[in-house]
């Protein structure tokens, strides 16, 4: 195949007086994720699916990218993910590396990325830590964080009236945060914490906490847990009756695949936040269509991140004209974006991209119209206002060049 | 495979070390300087960490008998505290080691006086337990960063002098601790001490009515498995420069587990066999992805059915030479 492109390009170039066969710059693009474990469904193969579409619809080839895509899975260990970037930067000459849910990997692939010359765009993986304590000029982080994720909910629903909460936090750093975070934001809007719970993680059966919950006289049940726990707590909220007796819950972190999964009888009046939705507007809509019939689900957030990310990143090598991590980096932070995912935004000078997230509630089982049609629209939060601002230290607009 | 046969015993103590195995460590030796220079050595060194592992961990199970599960707790113990010994304390990279080797030991030493108390499942239920206290320990304290890990660890200079920033230099390092590790548990399991844990493990009220302290010989080899697991470890946190939540979690007691029994419980070479085998299947099956867990439990299953006493157990059948 190289050999039939460099045949191809000699003859254009001398048609057209050398200008073209300069012009082919090759990409390779790797997409680390998790394609067997828990994250399979919401990253996996699908963010190849997303990768792939990102490149095509970018036109690659005619504006002279020879793109080549690879994936691996991490089964979300870091020592893993790691082996797998050093090799990919070492010995496949990978430019950049993709979504790579996780945060223990993904902080890991961020350190060996800078190191060794690479990018990381990340989707899949939530810790601000990317950004902020462990930041890299050569990381992005597309899609969530966190933070982003408690403001949204915390602020949004304290906002609409929710404002006595009860917190079912999973006893680890991460829980720790989430809750921390999001308590901060309910207080800063007017709402109080009235209780908080800690419950083992992993755990099967919350039905102690959720007994709790129900007694507190909270009318918010925030979950600070991810995965299972909030799949179990959520199933087991459904068989107490929760929302039926007033009381909403609030996933503090959850996809569309697992609302899916779980089903709008269960799910009926979760709050949640994300980034995207597919059922937003026409651009979102065609795609995820176009996504939907290669792929056969529709998109999370994450895949999502994946496209959008990729498509900023082809545009800043094409106008870079080379595939060099810092100065890419650096061009994909000065070029503001608008694309029909996730409509006008910018990369931030400490990587973290700033758009739009939105709270949603999902619907129940008599208002859906089929499979997919989860969530109503119920709040936007803009970027600014939805993630944490920069520190000082991470600005590397100002630190590069 | 349980060498008590008469024929060899002898030859060992009047020779040494018997000339195959001598033949063969020489040729691993080789077989590794050279290594580097055909498979990517980052991957080269990982196996060699999880064989220096499978091999501390088969001194317990193979020579030993007893069965730990909880051998994650020294390894990913030992990954955290170089780690963090190394990164914030800023040690040298063979103080950093040397420190979490040594923390392993403490911690094996602790459990395992607890441990030995107990036999057969009953064993193996109590170190499962305290290698998930462990395992809590790790996901909730400061230090450890928790489900983040303490990240980008320093490789630092090996003495002060030599950097190690360089994959070669680094190869090399690992390969002096994990092929002195190795040979080191060799010549344990070959002393009389390795002759009466053997005593110990083919019939313990024997070994106790010939005068032998059983419980003394049982804490000293959970230690020292401990110890060596540990110093895997804490090799393998400067080689990746990260120590996680994965080292530390039950599945990577399994997995040595897994890797003893595939290779060949109670031979020399067959943990080496086991480690590289499991090493590789994840490494290069990481592209064909929701595979990999499905082509793991193939080849064990087939393990199980084809060859019981596991790669080299089966060799060391034909050949009909300890392996």
């Amino acid at each position: 195949m190289m050999k039939t492109i460099l045949m191809g390009s000699a003859a254009l170039a001398a048609m057209t007086g050398g200008a073209l066969a300069q012009d082919t710059i090759e990409v390779t693009l790797g997409v680390l994720n998790d394609r067997s474990g828990v994250y399979a469904d919401l990253s996996g193969e699908g963010s190849v699916v997303a990768a792939r579409m990102a490149v095509e619809d970018f036109n690659a080839e005619e504006k002279g990218l020879d793109v080549e895509i690879l994936s691996a899975d991490h089964q979300n260990k870091p020592d893993i993910g790691a082996n797998i970037a050093r090799q990919w930067y070492d010995q496949e000459g990978v430019d950049a590396i993709l979504d790579v849910p996780t945060s223990s990997v993904a902080l890991a692939v961020a350190e060996i990325s800078s190191q060794m010359g690479g990018i990381l765009i990340d989707s899949g993986a939530g810790t601000t830590e990317l950004t902020r304590g462990q930041c890299q000029p050569t990381t992005i982080h597309w899609t969530y964080d966190t933070a982003a994720l408690a403001t949204g909910t915390g602020k949004a629903i304290t906002e609409a009236g929710g404002d006595k909460w009860f917190f079912l936090t999973a006893d680890y750093a991460f829980g720790h945060s989430l809750e921390d975070e999001t308590s901060k934001v309910v207080q800063e809007n007017g709402g109080e914490v009235v209780g908080t719970v800690r419950h083992p993680f992993p755990a099967t059966d919350f039905s102690s906490f959720l007994l709790q919950a129900q007694g507190s006289g909270a009318n918010v049940i925030g979950l600070a847990n991810a995965g299972g726990d909030t799949v179990n707590a959520i199933k087991q909220a459904s068989e107490f009756g929760i929302t039926q007796g007033g009381q909403s819950l609030a996933a503090l972190l959850m996809f569309v695949t697992d609302v899916h999964a779980l089903g709008t009888d269960v799910a009926q009046g979760l709050q949640l936040t994300e980034a995207f939705y597919w059922d937003q507007n026409d651009g979102t809509r065609e795609w995820s269509e176009r996504f939907e019939e290669r792929h056969g689900a529709k998109p999370t957030m994450v895949h999502a991140g994946v496209y959008s990310g990729t498509m900023q990143y082809l545009r800043a090598v094409e106008a870079v004209g080379s595939t060099d991590a810092l100065e890419v980096a650096a061009k994909m932070k000065e070029m503001p974006f608008d694309d029909p995912l996730f409509g006008k935004g910018y990369v931030r000078g400490d990587g973290r991209v700033i758009h739009d997230m939105y709270l949603f509630e999902v619907k129940s089982p008599d208002q859906t119209q089929g499979e997919w049609d989860l969530y109503d629209q119920k709040a936007v939060i803009s970027g600014e206002e939805a993630f944490l601002p920069m520190i000082e230290e991470c600005d590397f607009t100002k630190t590069a060049g | 495979m349980t060498d008590t046969t008469p024929d060899h015993v002898p030859a060992q103590r009047a020779a040494g070390m018997p000339p195959l195995h001598k033949a063969l460590f020489a040729a691993l030796l080789v077989l590794l300087i050279v290594l580097p220079f055909v498979v990517y050595p980052i991957f080269a060194m990982k196996v060699m960490c999880f064989a220096l592992f499978a091999a501390a961990f088969n001194l317990l199970l193979g020579f030993g008998g007893l069965l730990s599960f909880g051998h994650a707790a020294y390894f990913g113990g030992a990954s955290y505290v170089a780690a963090h010994a190394a990164k914030v304390w800023g040690f040298t990279p063979e103080l950093a080691v040397l420190t979490g080797t040594a923390a392993a030991a403490l911690l094996g030493l602790g459990i395992g006086a607890l441990a030995i108390r107990r036999q057969g499942i009953y064993f193996a239920m109590v170190t499962l337990a305290f290698a998930q206290m462990f395992y809590f320990f790790a996901l909730q304290a400061e230090f450890t960063g928790g489900e983040d890990g303490i990240q980008a660890v320093p490789r630092g200079d090996l003495f002060g002098a030599i950097s190690l920033h360089d994959n070669m230099a680094l190869y090399f390092f690992v390969l002096a601790i994990t092929f002195g590790g190795i040979l080191f548990l060799y010549r344990i399991v070959h002393s009389p001490f390795g002759q009466i844990l053997k005593a110990i493990r083919e019939n313990e009220p024997r070994a106790i009515s010939l005068g032998y302290s059983v419980n003394r010989y049982k804490l000293i080899v959970f230690t020292l498995s401990a110890t060596f697991a540990g110093l895997a470890g804490a090799t393998k946190s400067l080689v990746f420069q990260l120590a996680s939540l994965t080292d530390v979690h039950w599945s990577m007691s399994g997995e040595v587990v897994l890797m003893t029994l595939l290779g060949g419980m109670g031979t020399v070479f067959g943990p080496l066999v086991g480690a590289t085998v499991i090493v590789t299947l994840q490494n290069y099956l990481a592209t064909f992805g929701a595979w990999v867990t499905i082509i793991q439990g193939v080849i064990f299953v087939l393990g199980v059915l084809l060859f019981r006493e596991g790669i080299v157990g089966v060799l060391s059948r034909w050949l009909k030479r300890p392996l």
